[in-house]
């Protein structure tokens, strides 16, 4: 299965070639041009590059949110053209459990962080480990070709390690955020494009040891949306084109307002206070 | 321009505003689709248009209205000769969706992209039902966002002879019918209600722009409507907003017929077209064909759905455009803020 991945969701841009457990293709860059000046220049790059028919691909992934909302929006209008122009379905991958699947082994707690403004996080919690699903892994592991498959007691066996959602992503400040890595009481690496901005605000929150990744893997790579893509193209988890909208996890700030608006007028009504009463 | 052997089909996108528009437009004239979504009752309830919330809405549905277009037109993708997408002026949030998708369908499909000047989309809009129409003419160009009047050298060359200074007149409009209490959007609303009203009940000012006669301002008129407001209030005299309505229309519109024809008389137009959104504006077509029929000028316009935003204009302009050989790379990005003229 030939997967066409990208991701705008934060400050890099990436797009990927993966083709079963093959990576044939991928260009990441993190500059201070738009995504809208790099996405599809970068994708021409890797086609012209690795002499890609795009009529042959089978699946395009797409980091799905969420992320700037600009970003997102530019790498799904991307990838609804392709999908419209191909005949082909989108996966739409969560965007923190790609960035996560960049330290794909870690048995630690990995936190991705991406920076949501107004002192929040989109962030979520993940680790690795073996298998319990000994049918799944199998199946998983034939179409892999890798041979033996792990039993069900969670040993390695030559299968892929499942990657845990600890915490599903989320947008919460820094503050919630240390209170529920320090819940969880065990070693942590934090990654993404959030780190920079949010680390000094967290580093005195932690009760747990931490770490952070190196830049090989501390932001988003397409090549693991890909990965989280063929994923879902085999659990039939795939949407089309036409339907597919980004994962803000965020309403706009327009209907936010309104809705404190509505909710004030409420209270005001409780406490009996008619809009038109007078003091 | 030359005759036309080769059959040019132009897929074209339209989202810089609260439209997402798409359409497939044969030989710049020829209209085979025009599909347009319109987001206007999301917007009503804030009075005005949201960005953030409009370009939701585009994502939503770009390739619907792309492919009801395709779907219409009785065309498949590779019948396309070219993909033309508004890439400015307007919202920066809503134009990357349009300029984004149509990048990634011309890109998978092979196909040239053009990049179109909204603006310039709504000039060209008076070629699809005036197949006889060619420049030079003069237009006036009213919208929601922009007035400007421009003389049509040639295709794709324009001279801009006045813009607005502040306020566009389709903005003044949206202001004052809030403040009678029409409602959004203004322009259609304020045109209803006008027809019953007395238009010489409440004299507004007309501005004029002292270093350049062909420039517009209606800020001022704006705040006159609003202070005579306020000053019925206090007095505790009860207004009709009828009488408001029509009474500040006739300003609006007697300064765009005075500006026009001036331009006109100073640069010998025999063809003078209007375009966007006020465009529509029933008092402002009379008006203006009135006053081109007493001067012996041919006057042009769109019929209403071609005069609010639509894909149609584009994919007219975007041939032009297209036959000029301009070509858009992979990195074209939207620009709010875009000049008529500029590439």
């Amino acid at each position: 299965m030939k997967i066409l991945a990208l991701d705008s969701s934060g400050l890099v841009a990436g797009v990927a070639l993966t083709e079963d457990d093959i990576l044939i293709a991928e260009y990441t860059t993190d500059y201070k041009k738009t995504h809208s000046q790099t996405l599809l220049p970068m994708l021409d790059e890797l086609k012209k590059m690795v002499e890609l028919d795009l009529y042959t691909v089978d699946v395009i992934g797409v980091a799905a949110g969420p992320g700037s909302f600009t970003g997102l929006r530019i790498g799904a209008a991307t990838a609804k053209g392709l999908g419209l122009a191909l005949g082909v379905k989108l996966a739409a991958v969560p965007t923190v459990d790609a960035l996560a699947y960049n330290l794909y082994g870690c048995e630690k707690v990995i936190c991705p962080m991406m920076d949501a403004r107004r002192g929040q996080v989109y962030t979520g919690l993940y680790t690795f480990a073996a298998r319990d699903d000994a049918a799944e892994t199998e199946k998983e592991a034939s179409q892999a070709g890798s041979g033996a498959a792990e039993a069900g007691t969670g040993e390695m066996r030559g299968g892929y390690l499942e990657m845990r959602v600890l915490m599903e992503q989320r947008a919460m400040s820094v503050r919630d955020l240390a209170d529920a890595v320090n819940r969880l009481g065990r070693e942590t690496v934090f990654l993404g494009d959030g780190v920079p901005v949010c680390l000094e605000a967290l580093r005195p929150l932690l009760q747990v040891p931490f770490a952070l990744a190196p830049s090989s893997c501390n932001r988003q790579r397409a090549a693991a949306v890909a990965v989280l893509a063929g994923r879902m193209a085999k659990q039939g988890r795939l949407v089309e084109a036409d339907a597919f909208s980004p994962e803000y996890l965020r309403v706009s700030q327009a209907e936010r307002e309104r809705m404190e608006a509505d909710e004030a007028q409420r209270e005001r009504m409780k406490a009996g206070i008619t809009p038109h009463a007078r003091a | 321009m030359d005759s036309v052997k080769e059959e040019v089909l132009i897929l074209a996108v339209e989202t810089s505003c609260d439209e997402t528009a798409a359409a497939v437009v044969r030989n710049g004239r020829d209209v085979l689709s025009n599909v347009i979504y319109s987001q206007i009752d999301l917007h009503t309830l804030y009075g005005g248009v949201v960005p953030e919330i409009a370009s939701r809405k585009h994502i939503e549905k770009i390739c619907p209205v792309i492919r009801k277009a395709l779907s219409d037109a009785g065309t498949a993708l590779s019948d396309i000769t070219a993909v033309a997408v508004t890439y400015g002026p307007g919202l920066v949030g809503a134009l990357l969706v349009g300029v984004s998708a149509a990048k990634a369908i011309a890109f998978a499909a092979e196909k040239p992209l053009v990049g179109v000047h909204h603006i310039e989309g709504h000039i060209c809009a008076n070629y699809i039902e005036n197949k006889e129409l060619e420049p030079p003419f003069l237009c006036l160009v009213v919208s929601g966002g922009h007035s400007h009047l421009v003389m049509v050298k040639d295709y794709g060359v324009y001279e801009i002879l006045g813009r607005t200074r502040d306020d566009a007149a389709g903005e003044a409009f949206d202001k004052v019918a809030r403040a009678i209490g029409l409602g959004y959007p203004g322009g259609p609303k304020i045109d209803r209600v006008s027809r019953s009203g007395n238009p010489d009940a409440v004299h507004f000012p007309r501005a004029k722009v002292d270093d350049n006669v062909y420039d517009f301002s209606f800020s001022g008129l704006k705040s006159a409507v609003l202070n005579y407001l306020n000053g019925c209030q206090m007095k505790g005299v009860e207004i009709d907003p009828a009488d408001v309505a029509a009474s500040f229309q006739k300003s609006v519109v007697d300064v765009l017929v005075e500006h026009s024809m001036r331009a006109a008389a100073q640069y010998g137009a025999k063809k003078f077209a209007i375009a966007g959104g006020v465009a529509s504006n029933s008092h402002l077509r009379e008006a203006l064909e009135a006053a081109c029929a007493e001067r012996g000028i041919a006057f042009y316009r769109p019929s209403p759905l071609l005069c609010t935003d639509n894909a149609a204009m584009i994919g007219a302009a975007g041939y032009y455009e297209y036959r000029k050989g301009t070509r858009h790379g992979w990195d074209l990005n939207a620009v709010p803020g875009l000049k008529l003229g500029e590439r």
